[in-house]
């Protein structure tokens, strides 16, 4: 996929990358290009990458995004969350100043993209948040020859393998039908891994009503009138308690230990995410049925791809920089962690502990 | 081994007992023998076999990983069979630069079986272990790597008790789990004799056992209102000794052999724990003895009476029985030091004779067992062996008063380890589990203390969305002045209407949260007080407060008391000095 590879290619000509990409304050800014890549405070001309709130943030005078990105915005923000949008297509070509940008499939949650970041001969990519693993709600991800690589580390330790999200459904699916008294409670990221859920489960051939938690209705109808196909969906509030056993509930994290699940006959809590890997995360949080199902790349994605696009540096941001770090100095990749916050607080980077409740 | 894997890792997480229940007889009913048998075999701790050190895990770990990657990892992850389980990489450590590491079991090998693991494990040496250990851990996925590890290195701790692994078992064919556990000691795994009669395809298993495990019979606990319906001269009464109800049996195997065994309540064998008190269960037939005093005794041929004693297991130094708080020194001991027995010297006080030679005596009353039991025991003749004493009344009255002063009702200097009275029918036969009406445990009052709730944790399972569990302290005066001290957690005694107000409390009342803990406001004049039942105390220089409750649980709650007059840590400090608690008790509100 490499066309040729560019960590021999002395890039190094008359600018240096951290001349085009630098990271400020307000998240990683593009001088010669006049824009901002997923700004944590409004900028005049903001460049983003997914929906997840930890990167898409309103008040920014110009956003450029995909399609699915400024829907969600605007779900999520209302119809001003910005002063101007502009959707951007996977593989358009746009020119911002003196650099060109192209948007690619990050393979992260629907309308997910990197961005690579051209001027002159260098190119470097900023990948957002990515996976390699099929998701069939999102365009898959695309490998980008690049020169530098911007890679994040949520999952950036070796024992973060994810495997196949395949084998956690028929998990869930051997609990419910051993279980049948009993109600289970998904709790699922509102955008992205919650639909991503549903659709593992339809394709697995559970063709019963999914019950949905009221956070979750709108993000999910979005995803439905993207012409992603979930089957029927049913709202959870107002249904009896005795017709909830046997059947299967998503609802976000902060909801599942909270009084809400009252309403539910003897739920088992389980919860899909990357960090249902470590035990002690699954029961700090009081998951019953940890499901390994994750929207990052695992710790063999990140070095694999990281390998693939050729890039002969690598920046390392939000999460396990160090491991990860470490990894690409063995390869004789140069690398260093990126000091970017405000990252991964709504998707599964999320540090907030998973009990918090909304009291409602 | 990988279904085997997915069991526990799903036992692991289940906090319910009869979700356990359902997934473990989930898993006999679906796996094929002999894995299934070799599965409980593993959960009861029946399996033996020399256990990895953890040295050897972190030797395959390291030829196979990063250091660096793997001390990461390790500190992320904090267990280290679990971070072999998820890091270990399916490819050995590729060459620095370039070049692809071979892919292990490319050939697709048949999947490594529970059976397998348990039956190489048994006859593989220390030197071929690593090898072995190797190619498991590349055949299996990370969850049958975690599995493997706790298997080999005997650190299972996932919160089953081989009582509750045979309990699912017997539900397999509808049986009742006594009758497992009559049996087990006959019994070997892979068990295929038990499983084919649990699925009705074969009798029932014998057990050959010369020294078998008979169901223990227990109490109920008596109501004020129960004494009205019972005559008092219908019943014989003795002091329940705060000890752990053991039975001691011994009998004759088929070379004629004896053999002695201690079990615990639940029939599990808890014999090598007690080395000391073996000799004493080899009786000595004093009869055949007698007659044989004309003769030269012959050491190889000794005349000994199978018999099983129902008692209890005391520490007695000095001629005083010890409290709970000693006897526990002895308990869960890997290694029984020849000093530990000495400075605890254990005792069996017994109750009941359930067989005494080739006869059953629990099919008669048990005047009559007790009338044999005195007997017995003064025939034995032994100083680790003695009876309990039964305690005189003629009146429920002359019975209460006894029970509220042991000492001057015969206990004695022995009095700080009786627990209560038990009531026993002279008429009654001795029957397995709790039989209605027969035995009553009338328990000393409970100490009482008025606490003040300074954390609450949600709960588990059905109560993961009510905060259940209560940290409590106590006044002390510390640095900083008066301030509370925590000096038990407790999550039972209150009722469900209590518990949602308690709920509503702690979450109007938070003031700080850390995950699923959240702290309650606990001021002088600000929180909830909380009436606190414990049945002791005793000293633990783990705890901040220096002193841990045994059995704490909730007796009322105190809205209308202010935290400030809770009760004091010195108030807790006094009762545990020797022979202060039952005044303290008093003092404290009784």
């Amino acid at each position: 996929m490499t066309g040729k590879n560019r960590r021999n290619t002395p890039y190094i000509t008359d600018m240096r990358p951290q001349d085009i990409l630098m990271p400020v304050a307000t998240g990683l800014c593009c001088k010669p290009g006049g824009f901002h890549i997923d700004p944590v405070r409004p900028v005049e001309r903001a460049v983003i990458t997914h929906g997840h709130s930890d990167h898409a943030r309103p008040g920014h005078g110009a956003v450029l995004a995909t399609q699915e990105t400024l829907g969600m915005m605007r779900l999520r923000y209302g119809d001003n969350f910005a002063g101007s949008t502009q959707a951007v297509a996977y593989g358009e070509k746009i020119k911002l100043g003196d650099v060109t940008i192209q948007f690619h499939p990050a393979g992260h949650v629907l309308g997910s993209a990197q961005i690579a970041v051209s001027c002159k001969d260098t190119c470097i990519v900023a990948s957002g948040d990515y996976k390699d693993a099929p998701d069939p709600t999102c365009a898959p991800f695309e490998l980008v020859p690049c020169d530098v690589f911007i890679t994040e580390a949520t999952f950036g330790l070796p024992v973060f393998r994810h495997g196949n999200a395949a084998d956690e459904i028929r998990k869930l699916l051997a609990s419910v039908a051993l279980f049948p008294e009993r109600a289970h409670l998904v709790s699922a990221y509102s955008l992205g891994k919650a639909q991503r859920v549903i659709a593992l489960l339809r394709a697995a051939g559970y063709d019963a009503p999914i019950y949905l938690h009221g956070a979750m209705e709108k993000i999910t109808r979005y995803y439905e009138n993207r012409g992603v196909a979930l089957g029927e969906l049913r709202l959870v509030k107002g249904v009896k308690k005795a017709d909830l056993a046997g059947t299967i509930t998503l609802a976000p994290p902060s909801a599942t230990s909270d009084i809400w699940t009252r309403r539910f006959p003897d739920p088992v809590t389980a919860f899909a995410s990357g960090w249902m890997r470590v035990r002690a995360r699954a029961r700090q949080g009081g998951v019953e049925l940890p499901l390994v199902i994750s929207d990052h790349a695992d710790w063999d994605g990140l070095t694999a791809t990281i390998e693939a696009t050729g890039a002969g540096e690598v920046w390392v941001t939000h999460g396990q920089e160090d491991a990860l770090v470490h990894w690409c100095k063995t390869r004789g990749l140069a690398a260093r962690p990126l000091d970017l916050v405000g990252y991964g607080e709504e998707d599964e980077g999320d540090a907030r502990p998973i009990g918090e409740d909304a009291e409602t | 081994m990988n279904r085997f894997a997915e069991l526990l890792d799903r036992l692991a997480y289940e906090p319910g007992r009869n979700n356990k229940l359902r997934l473990l007889t989930n898993y006999f009913r679906e796996v094929q023998n002999p894995d299934r048998g070799y599965a409980l075999a593993a959960l009861t701790g029946a399996l033996s076999f020399k256990h990895a050190k953890p040295g050897l895990i972190r030797d395959l770990i390291a030829a196979r990983t990063d250091p660096v990657l793997f001390a990461l990892s390790y500190d992320y992850v904090g267990d280290l069979s679990e971070t072999v389980a998820l890091m270990w990489p399916k490819t050995p450590l590729p060459p620095r630069s370039g070049g692809e590491g071979g892919e292990i079991g490319h050939n697709s090998p048949p999947p490594t079986t529970l059976t397998e693991v348990v039956t190489t494990l048994r006859t593989l040496g220390k030197t071929e272990l690593p090898k072995q250990l190797t190619r498991w851990l590349d055949e299996l996925d990370e969850t049958g790597r975690w599995a493997l590890l706790k298997l080999v290195t005997g650190a299972m701790r996932i919160g089953i008790s081989a009582r509750l692994a045979k309990t699912a078992a017997a539900e397999l064919g509808g049986k009742d789990p006594h009758d497992i556990e009559l049996m087990w000691p006959g019994l070997t795994p892979p068990y295929l004799d038990l499983f084919a009669w649990l699925e009705g395809r074969a009798e029932k298993p014998v057990n050959l056992d010369p020294a078998p495990f008979r169901p223990v019979m227990l109490a109920h606990a008596i109501e004020d209102t129960d004494f009205a319906n019972l005559d008092a001269a219908d019943f014989i009464a003795e002091w329940k000794w705060d000890g752990i109800r053991v039975q001691a049996v011994s009998g004759r195997d088929a070379r004629g052999n004896m053999l002695a065994r201690l079990y615990s309540r639940s029939g599990e064998d808890i014999t090598k724990s007690f080395p000391d008190l073996l000799p004493s269960l080899y009786l000595q037939d004093s009869s055949n003895l007698e007659h044989d005093a004309s003769r030269k005794p012959l050491h190889t041929f000794r005349h000994h009476a199978p018999f099983a004693i129902d008692g209890e297991l005391l520490v007695v130094r000095d001629g005083r029985v010890q409290t709970f708080n000693v006897l526990q020194q002895r308990l869960n001991r890997k290694v029984v030091s020849p000093k530990l027995m000495k400075d605890y010297p254990i005792h069996l006080r017994a109750y009941d004779l359930l067989g005494e030679g080739d006869t059953d005596l629990r099919t008669l009353p048990f005047a009559e067992r007790r009338a044999r039991l005195e007997a017995f025991v003064a025939r034995l003749d032994d100083p680790r062996i003695d009876l309990s004493p039964t305690i005189a009344f003629d009146s429920w009255d002359a019975l209460t008063a006894a029970r509220k002063n042991p000492a001057s009702a015969g206990a004695g200097e022995d009095a700080e380890a009786v627990e209560g009275v038990m009531l026993k029918r002279r008429d009654a036969l001795y029957l397995p589990g709790r039989p209605k009406g027969q035995w009553w445990k009338w328990k000393r009052d409970p100490h009482i203390i008025d606490a003040v709730l300074m954390y609450a944790q949600r709960g588990h399972g059905k109560r993961s969305s009510y905060y259940s569990d209560y940290t409590f302290g106590v006044w002390t005066t510390g640095e900083d002045g008066e301030q509370l001290v925590p000096v038990g957690k407790a999550y039972f005694g209150f009722t469900d209407e209590e518990l949602l107000r308690i709920d509503r409390f702690v979450r109007r009342n938070t003031i700080e949260k850390f995950g699923p803990v959240r702290e309650v406001v606990h001021e002088p004049d600000q929180g909830l007080v909380l009436e606190v039942a414990f049945e002791g105390l005793q000293c633990s220089p783990r705890h901040k407060s220096g002193v841990a409750m045994r059995f704490p649980r909730i007796n009322r709650l105190r809205w209308d008391k202010p935290p400030r007059e809770a009760d004091r840590l010195e108030t807790l400090e006094r009762m545990l000095k020797p022979g202060a608690t039952e005044a303290v008790a008093e003092a404290a509100g009784h």
